[in-house]
């Protein structure tokens, strides 16, 4: 019996090694995908979620005058010797380019900041020796808004390493004098809205990809190879279009004077020109031309694995034609729509240049608003936070996604 | 032996960039203004026997910081807007310029002179029509708001820039006072009014190219534009006018990012863009002013006229304030953003 047994259990043992070999090799040949996923996707990402809220600038250079602050009520004027430390600090910045970097990011809290920082900095005040008192009329006769609070309320804000600051910000929130999250007054809150507009814009465009789509990929669906090839290639064709010689294309059509507006116009659908550019209709119309083949792809692959039978049999067994449709082909493309829906979606979240070059002032959506904030302003911690909102965003959908889309096959 | 032959082969391989041909990396806006820098320019140093290669971009001051921070500096003058000559400057991101190897300051505009570089063109942001559809010119800012006398859209910038002291100045704000009304919390409210008056008629332009583009498609009536994009499509036969009343000038400048590797040559080129001669021809193929005063004796008083520099067009014109908005450009920015959502 024994001798019966021991083999058997080697054998068992040199599979197991032989198995966790081959799941080592096949590993191994992922490897490369995943130090490429690692340094292309996983190391940006966390750098961007870091800058999303690391505040060094004033931390790094303001250190006295942070300890000097820690104790100041934020209402009354702050101690003397907060200003005394304000400028040991400012004259202990060794280079132009540090003071520059902390007046930014003063200035993005107070507007007025980066002048006063500037000023201060370079009249290098020497108060080493002066009592704290003299030391701060020194410092007013520099420049008197030293004496309104806002300022050092913004540099006590700061003196902390990390801020919850840019993330509340790109929600339309802010911290008060106490500390306590509130809203933004009105002039303020624009990235709710913003964000808002992001998806709604994305919403349509995605609806009005499926409703042109699924009759299109249903239609290629049908047709023999060679013919369902050939269309296959006029729907690839604009896909391999750069985007901006399409929007360059649309500006032709659908200008005031363009193709699309005197064709209504001969036809009698408008006396006067239609305003189809440089506002929201605009920009759905041309993401959905961009956007279209990523819907129609997913469906097609999808549409052609449905077998006819089934429907044949709903016909056969007294269904209507077009109940049969609904009822049993329909579902069965479902997670075509989902797949092609996605992405859609979340492809037209990140569009930047369609709207920036199609739609208007109020049309912009959230990516605008990161490049402004990295090209113009140069404020990359509120741009790495509004990035961040983005990411967030998509994920949590893309979870509730996975959640539908698993329901979906459940059911299917 | 041995030893010699290997010397021998690295004093070869070191002394290749020094017998190549040298070269510098100058950076502009292109479009019209690229070309007219090539003429003017570019092509003159040429002769001088250094390379000049033409890179465009589009004001990111991003490139420059990413630049200058990996120690990897590619480019070597850049031509930048006031705005960011002076915030780079303070954050470390150019060279000290070296006024001694420039014509004396006091030739140049004061404004045109600035411890990071100096200043290239004179240009303006105007009021601009089609000619042939208004059948008067409209003479003031009020004229640009007043949708009744002239009926049609108005073309602005998208962003707040230059539009809010336009409409201050439509509401009677003298062109002295703008800013200093502009800086107060009231004066914001003000032109933020009165912009949500003209809202509805409003079309927002995003690259310099479009104004002049909205103007002969008849999709405007009235737009604010550059002054040199006007003049690059008079040049091509369009009739469109200007209205410099009131119109904001601006300077753009000449900087090298800081740890240029060819600064020598570099200097040489903006001290040639500085001179008297060259900067005179410049204006022969964009309508931009010169930095240089002693050029403007030099122009042809056809191209003057055309100039946001020469006398009658800068009567009532007004200087961009570039430290205003160094200090509220964020926060307005962002009120724009507010305002476009509502």
């Amino acid at each position: 019996m024994t001798t019966a047994v021991l083999p058997s259990l080697s054998l068992a043992g040199k599979l197991a090694r032989v198995e966790r070999r081959k799941r080592l090799r096949a590993m191994a040949l992922t490897l490369p995908l995943l130090v490429f996923l690692a340094v292309t996707f996983l190391v940006p990402l966390g750098a961007l979620l870091i800058r999303a809220v690391e505040n060094p600038e004033v931390a790094d250079t303001l250190v006295h005058t942070g300890k000097a602050l820690s104790g100041w009520d934020h209402k009354a004027t702050p101690p003397d010797e907060a200003y005394k430390a304000l400028v040991i600090d400012l004259n202990a910045i060794p280079e132009t380019a540090q003071a520059g970097v902390l007046a930014r990011r003063l200035n993005s809290e107070v507007s007025g900041a980066r002048s006063l920082i500037m000023s201060t900095y370079r009249a290098k005040l020497d108060v080493r020796d002066l009592p704290a008192a003299e030391a701060k009329a020194k410092l007013l006769e520099v420049d008197a808004r030293w004496g309104e609070t806002p300022y050092w309320l913004a540099i006590a804000k700061n003196s902390s390493r990390w801020t919850p600051d840019y993330l509340l910000t790109s929600i339309d929130l802010k911290r008060d004098v106490d500390g306590s999250i509130v809203r933004v007054g009105k002039d303020e809150a624009a990235f709710s809205d913003i964000l808002l507009r992001t998806f709604s814009i994305s919403a349509v465009v995605t609806i009005v990809c499926i409703l042109i789509g699924y009759p299109l990929a249903y239609w290629l669906s049908t047709l023999s190879e060679r013919r369902a090839n050939l269309m296959m290639i006029l729907v690839l064709l604009p896909f391999w279009t750069s985007v901006l010689v399409r929007i360059a294309a649309w500006i032709v059509l659908l200008q005031t004077n363009g193709l699309v507006n005197r064709f209504l116009m001969f036809s009698g659908v408008t006396d006067s020109p239609v305003p189809l550019l440089f506002n929201r209709l605009g920009v759905v119309i041309a993401m959905v031309h961009i956007l279209l083949p990523f819907m129609i792809l997913p469906l097609y692959s999808v549409m052609k694995s449905v077998p006819p039978n089934f429907v044949r049999a709903a016909v056969s067994l007294g269904s209507a034609p077009l109940a049969a449709f609904f009822r049993i082909y329909v579902p069965q493309t479902y997670p075509g729509i989902a797949a092609g829906g996605l992405l859609v979606f979340i492809t037209s979240i990140g569009y930047y240049v369609t709207p920036a070059l199609l739609g208007g002032a109020g049309d912009q959506m959230l990516s605008y608003y990161v490049a402004q904030y990295t090209n113009v302003e140069v404020n990359w911690g509120m741009a790495c936070a509004l990035g961040s909102v983005l990411l967030v965003t998509t994920l949590a959908l893309y979870a509730v996604y996975r959640k539908f889309g698993k329901a979906e096959l459940s059911l299917g | 032996m041995k030893m010699k032959t290997l010397m021998i082969a690295v004093a070869a391989v070191m002394a290749i960039p020094a017998m190549a041909q040298s070269q510098i990396t100058v950076v502009n806006f292109g479009g019209a203004n690229g070309a007219a820098q090539k003429k003017a320019y570019f092509e003159p140093f040429e002769k001088t026997g250094t390379k000049v290669v033409q890179v465009e971009y589009n004001g990111e001051q991003a490139k420059i910081k990413a630049m200058v921070e990996a120690k990897k500096v590619t480019w070597d003058v850049v031509e930048v807007e006031s705005p960011d000559i002076n915030r780079g400057c303070d954050e470390g991101l150019f060279e000290k310029l070296d006024w001694s190897k420039l014509p004396p300051k006091s030739d140049f505009q004061p404004a045109a002179v600035h411890e990071c570089g100096v200043g290239a063109f004179v240009w303006s942001t105007v009021m601009a029509y089609n000619a042939d559809k208004l059948k008067t010119a409209p003479v003031t800012w009020a004229d640009f708001w007043d949708v009744k006398k002239f009926p049609g859209k108005r073309g602005m910038r998208k962003g707040p820039r230059y539009n809010l002291e336009f409409a201050l100045m439509a509401d009677g704000v003298a062109p002295a006072d703008v800013y200093k009304v502009l800086a107060t919390k009231d004066g914001a409210d003000r032109a933020f009014k009165k912009m949500t008056e003209l809202k509805p008629n409003i079309q927002f332009w995003e690259a310099g190219a479009q104004p002049p583009q909205f103007l002969v498609a008849g999709d405007v009536a009235i737009t604010t534009a550059y002054n040199g994009r006007i003049d690059a499509a008079q040049r091509e036969g369009k009739n469109l006018g200007i209205t410099w009343t009131g119109g904001i000038y601006d300077l753009d400048f000449w900087v090298m990012p800081k740890g240029t590797p060819n600064k020598a040559a570099a200097e040489k080129f903006i001290a040639m863009a500085a001179s008297v001669e060259e900067q005179a021809e410049y204006t022969k193929h964009i309508s931009y002013g010169p930095t240089n005063n002693k050029a403007l004796a030099k122009i042809d008083p056809k191209i003057l006229a055309m100039l946001p520099t020469s006398p009658a067009n800068s009567k009532t014109a007004l200087q961009f304030n570039i430290s205003f908005w160094a200090d509220q450009g964020e926060a307005l920015e962002k009120r724009f953003a507010a305002w476009a959502a509502q």
